[in-house]
């Protein structure tokens, strides 16, 4: 799996370049832990780590306010907490776009991360934000180009959701 | 630790304020800050708020890191900044020397009818701020410093903090645009991002 986790890390962060988005807001993921590794590492890009995720929504509409690009990367969980804020971009009429690793769904060990991956996709379409689900390791970059292109282009939310299935379950060494 | 005596006028405080401040752009907080602004004149270099409470300072910090060449000051109110309190760990992690903050600390959630907030017995802010990281620090309890306040504020590098104790006031309503898209346009126009 780690080596599919580098080529789609791989293939998100090229895109994230070519699109001038020069600052990643985020609280961190497992499954990020590739992605976040090169953005660190590229001295064009700034890395924005967060106390709550919600921060990252201000954060990023700042930052189109003032001219440049940025997203937000995190755990599925963190969904929940940015709902309120996603009224922000909303109401500016700003892009917003979040890479989002999903828990809860495929194989998930931990039952306190079940009920928001359940609602991770129906919670971010109540407050406008068009999804973008991705099930599958080859198709994460042309899902991220799709939905970085209408959140910067059409200054819409946007969110891609990198399932489960293609992060690995955590399983804390259970069987 | 609450100042007993919460005496300074926020609207002649904050008109005198953004008075002295040269270029900077100001975020504020929504309810009584964007109120207190528009009420001192309304100009493009100000991003008014009508929601998102606790998201001024990200959204001010999100503005500092884009125009890195020009000040950008967050003035929020109390109620407002602890909802969002963490984001003063992220400010001193990003340590932006062009963002300064104000908080308008009336001890109130004002605007919902002047419920007790959490100022009003132990927390402060400054000290808060301080315990995160933010260098600098300033509580002011009299509208005579203002000049000394609009130096901190917008000359000082960065990331710095500054607390008033301002009292409750019934003011006039003094309510700016509220169209997001308005409010966004004007702004990157003033930045010269945008045509007008």
């Amino acid at each position: 799996m780690s080596s599919t986790a580098t080529d789609w890390s791989t293939d998100v962060f090229r895109e994230m370049k070519s699109r001038d988005i020069a600052t990643v807001c985020t609280v961190p993921d497992g499954g990020l832990t590739q992605l976040l590794k090169m953005i660190e590492a590229e001295r064009q890009m700034r890395l924005v780590t967060l106390s709550t995720e919600e921060e990252g929504i201000g954060i990023a509409t700042g930052c189109w306010l003032g001219g440049s690009r940025a997203m937000i990367a995190m755990q599925s969980s963190g969904v929940g907490n940015c709902i309120n804020a996603l009224g922000l971009p909303s109401a500016f009429r700003a892009p917003c776009l979040m890479l989002v690793t999903m828990r809860g769904q495929w194989g998930e060990f931990n039952p306190w991360q079940v009920p928001m991956g359940q609602g991770v996709k129906p919670a971010l379409e109540a407050v406008g934000v068009r999804c973008f689900p991705v099930d599958k390791p080859a198709e994460v970059a042309e899902t991220f180009i799709a939905a970085a292109d209408i959140a910067f282009n059409s200054r819409v939310s946007a969110a891609v959701l990198i399932s489960q299935r293609v992060i690995g379950a955590k399983g804390f060494g259970q069987k | 630790m609450s100042v007993p005596s919460n005496k300074i006028q926020r609207r002649p405080f904050v008109a005198e304020l953004l008075a002295k401040r040269g270029k900077a752009l100001i975020v504020p907080g929504l309810g009584s800050p964007t109120w207190d602004c528009f009420a001192a004149g309304d100009s493009p270099n100000y991003l008014y708020s009508w929601g998102g409470m606790g998201l001024a300072l990200p959204t001010a910090l999100g503005i500092a890191l884009a125009q890195p060449d020009r000040r950008v000051t967050c003035i929020t109110g109390d109620g407002e900044i602890m909802m969002g309190i963490g984001s003063l760990a992220v400010v001193a992690d990003q340590a932006p020397k062009n963002l300064s903050i104000l908080v308008l600390d009336n001890e109130k959630f004002g605007e919902t009818g002047r419920q007790r907030g959490l100022t009003s017995s132990r927390t402060d802010i400054a000290a808060v701020a301080k315990g995160f990281g933010i260098g600098q620090t300033m509580t002011v309890t009299e509208h005579g410093v203002v000049a000394e306040l609009a130096k901190f504020l917008f000359e000082t590098p960065g990331p710095v903090l500054a607390v008033a104790k301002i009292a409750v006031t019934e003011d006039p309503w003094k309510l700016p645009e509220k169209d997001g898209t308005n409010i966004a346009h004007r702004f990157r126009v003033a930045l010269g991002l945008d045509q007008a």
